[in-house]
């Protein structure tokens, strides 16, 4: 990890700690995950309690204290993709990544997560690959995606 | 970008704008909301600028533009001035369209939408109807701008109802006129939006915030991403307004995190709006200072609630607070804060600009304007829809939805996202207002509408709220924190047939429980989908106490087999089954091995001829 770069991002805020949740993004966004080390160095500049930090930290979802895969797959689970099959994706993709939601494979590969809504609620059940959104999903085409990626090949989006 | 300093700047950049305009024939417009950007319209974006280019058209022009609802339909792409809406367009399209549609003046049939009951084909975006019962003020001009150009909000007159407020209105009468119009909050609650404004204006304290809430946390429910995202200056020049009126001098945008698009679109807005001097230190030459930022969201449900989302926007855990102070007296960081929802603050400048005579003679009596909602789940046309207030749901949901989405009839609406509740299809002539909704148990909330079939079990569907509440909940107050907990076990007993009679009674009282002892809005409203489920589809309750799900989505409760009518022996089902618990011949009727299956649904998703049945 680049101690450089969490003090960047740091310092971009002005060791404001009321902007702690906008450094905690920025950290993430830039390692996938917030790093140990790093919630140490806001702890220090911000002069905050550690554990403070880690409330916040795992208050809000959307961060995550475990490193992610190589490509990260959400599934959404609001209430349209639940009624049209949304679950039914869940299901597919957790027997074949044999991973639950939160997790990372152990080959680093894919890192699984599910979310309440993406807002993209009229193309539903969706999907989002690598921050690439994927509507009118079946467990068929979700595990067709799957291994695709698997093997290294990239889709790109669009009516199939 | 030129700096306006006084109103006469703002007119004559309009007219700059306007001029510049006049020298395109054609306008292009692809849509860029989310929806369509899931089905590639970048690429086609892409591809007309390409095309655009190596066969030297002229006098084109190109927009990307903001959500223009109908996403289901996706990628859109609209031709001015000959209102020419092709859906459904793929790349290999473009061409067609620039040298068929624009060189020659051919529609290309089937780029058109087509209505699947009359198999009429409309060319014109009026007449679709999806389209055509709705009335969109506050989303009309998403399809004709461009969300991150300045220039394509000020052509169409933006910006002049800040600059009426400001120079021609007291801060005193723009507050009469929002509490003339009758406008009331679009968050879900309903509060008279101008009361709330006097309340803050007249809080003692010379530093004052106003909020933009745009966390849309209810699931099923995306008009206020799809409006900062399509039309970002539509809300800055509402909050411009509010924070004249009420004396603000900072403002926060609270965006949730899971709306990347949004976030950007209105990052870059702020930043022109600063740039033309419309944002910052003396705007338009007066003594008015104002200046807005983004604030984004974790992902936590409950930052919706005013109390919560400032505890985040202050850098802390967003638990809410008792609400017996309240936010306008003393809210972020102690200030007196004035928050409301991003579709409350798109109506402004409308309110501003035509007067609350005319806002207020749109709706019924204690509901005014419009509302838009998502209209989504089992129906035809699924996508954004603004309405005025007081249209019935069986308008909604079958002459602008279409009906059923796999022929399977309707059975519900939920509304109000987790809050709310689902009414059943007998209550569809109910008119769509604040008050109506709540009457039958639901209501408005954000504007989520999820329409579900036969196909759809409201037990699961109970099962599904109270669980997305149990996890949401920040877990301060106790009732919120352990009922939830308690009513989540006892329905997914019954989901699983381990249900008994008393479960039912138990689920109605703990509810009660719930709702009258909880901290704050979300554990308040929290029992509100089982007990309005458990009002109307009681019977569907009772069959899974006898170890049955008719709508056939519990799984312990359902098992699979193969119709011996339908099925002509492809053997598609043996093949994709991941377990493979589906034998037979080819040509001959297949059979399901009750052991083996493990209920995934995979053969019923691949037959072409519904032989799968489900009881």
């Amino acid at each position: 990890m680049d101690i450089v770069n969490v003090n960047k991002i740091i310092e971009k805020y002005q060791e404001k700690r009321t902007a702690l949740i906008s450094i905690l993004h920025d950290i993430q966004d830039r390692y996938q995950f917030l790093p140990e080390e790093a919630l140490k160095i806001i702890a220090s500049r911000l002069r905050m309690n550690l554990n403070e930090i880690y409330g916040v930290a795992t208050f809000y979802k959307s961060f995550s204290l475990i490193p992610k895969g190589k490509h990260s797959i959400t599934i959404c689970l609001g209430t349209a993709c639940h009624v049209r099959g949304g679950p039914k994706i869940l299901r597919e993709i957790r027997s074949l990544l044999k991973i639950k939601p939160g997790e990372t494979t152990p080959d680093r590969k894919f890192s699984l997560n599910t979310v309440n809504c993406l807002g993209v609620c009229a193309i539903g059940p969706v999907m989002m690959i690598d921050g690439k959104f994927y509507g009118d999903m079946s467990p068929l085409k979700a595990k067709r995606m799957i291994e695709k990626l698997s093997k290294n090949t990239k889709k790109s989006g669009g009516r199939s | 970008m030129r700096k306006i300093k006084s109103l006469s700047d703002l007119e004559k950049w309009r007219k700059d704008i306007l001029r510049k305009q006049d020298e395109f024939e054609t306008i292009i417009s692809v849509c860029g909301g989310t929806g369509c950007h899931a089905y590639g319209c970048k690429n086609i974006k892409d591809r007309f600028i390409k095309t655009i280019k190596e066969n030297g058209y002229q006098k084109i022009k190109l927009r990307f533009t903001g959500c223009r609802g109908f996403c289901e339909r996706g990628p859109i792409v609209t031709i001015q001035p000959q209102e020419i809406f092709y859906q459904r367009v793929k790349e290999k399209d473009v061409p067609l369209i620039l040298s068929e549609t624009i060189k020659k003046g051919k529609i290309l049939e089937h780029l058109l939408y087509e209505d699947s009951m009359t198999k009429s084909r409309f060319i014109s975006e009026k007449d679709i109807p999806f389209y055509k019962a709705q009335k969109r003020l506050i989303l009309a001009n998403n399809g004709l701008i461009e969300p991150t150009k300045i220039e394509d909000y000020i052509m169409l007159g933006g910006y002049q109802s800040f600059s009426k407020a400001l120079f021609e209105m007291e801060p005193q009468q723009i507050i009469d006129e929002v509490k003339a119009s009758g406008l009331r909050g679009r968050g879900g609650a309903g509060f008279p939006t101008g009361k709330k404004w006097e309340e803050c204006r007249n809080a003692t304290g010379k530093l004052k915030y106003i909020i933009c809430n745009c966390d849309e946390g209810d699931p099923g429910a995306y008009m206020d991403r799809s409006l900062l995202e399509g039309n970002p200056h539509s809300i800055l020049e509402g909050m411009l307004i509010g924070a004249y009126a009420i004396g603000g001098r900072y403002g926060y945008i609270y965006v949730r995190h899971e709306y990347p698009l949004a976030c950007k679109n209105a990052e870059i807005a702020i930043k022109q709006a600063r740039k033309a001097g419309l944002l910052g230190d003396n705007i338009l030459g007066t003594d008015f200072s104002f200046d807005v930022e983004i604030a984004k969201g974790g992902g936590a449900f409950v930052c919706g609630e005013s109390t919560a989302l400032i505890a985040s926007i202050e850098g802390r855990a967003g638990e809410p607070r008792s609400k017996q102070i309240h936010a306008v007296e003393d809210g972020l960081w102690g200030k007196p804060t004035n928050i409301n929802n991003v579709e409350t603050w798109a109506n402004i400048p409308l309110i501003i600009k035509n007067g609350s005579k005319w806002f207020s003679s749109i709706g019924t009596e204690k509901s005014k304007g419009t509302k838009i909602f998502s209209l989504v789940g089992k129906v035809k046309n699924t996508g954004l829809v603004e309405v005025p207030m007081g249209i019935t749901l069986k308008e909604i949901i079958f002459d602008i939805g279409g009906g059923p989405k796999d022929g399977k009839p309707i059975k519900a609406v939920q509304t109000g996202g987790p809050s709310g509740g689902c009414i059943p299809v007998s209550l569809f002539n109910l008119p769509v207002d604040f008050d109506s909704l709540k009457e039958v148990g639901s209501m408005m909330g954000s504007g989520g509408m999820i329409v579900m079939d036969e196909g759809t079990c409201m037990v699961d569907v109970a099962k599904y709220f109270i669980h997305f509440l149990e996890e949401e909940s920040c877990g301060k107050c106790l009732p919120c924190r352990e009922g939830l907990k308690r009513m989540s076990q006892i329905l997914e007993n019954l989901t699983e047939g381990k249900g008994d009679e008393e479960s039912l009674y138990l689920l109605e009282e703990l509810g009660q429980v719930v709702a009258d002892t909880s901290l704050c809005g979300l554990g308040k409203t929290a029992p509100n989908p089982v007990l309005s489920a458990l009002k109307y589809f009681r019977p569907e309750f009772e069959a899974h106490l006898d170890k049955r799900c008719p709508a056939g989505v519990c799984i312990p409760l359902i098992h699979y087999s193969i119709s011996e009518t339908n099925c002509i022996g492809c053997g598609a089902c043996a093949k994709i089954c991941p377990t493979k618990a589906i034998e037979g011949e080819k040509k001959e009727v297949y059979h399901i091995i009750s052991e083996l299956c493990i209920k995934c649904g995979s053969c019923r998703e691949i037959c072409k001829n519904d032989a799968i049945i489900v009881n």
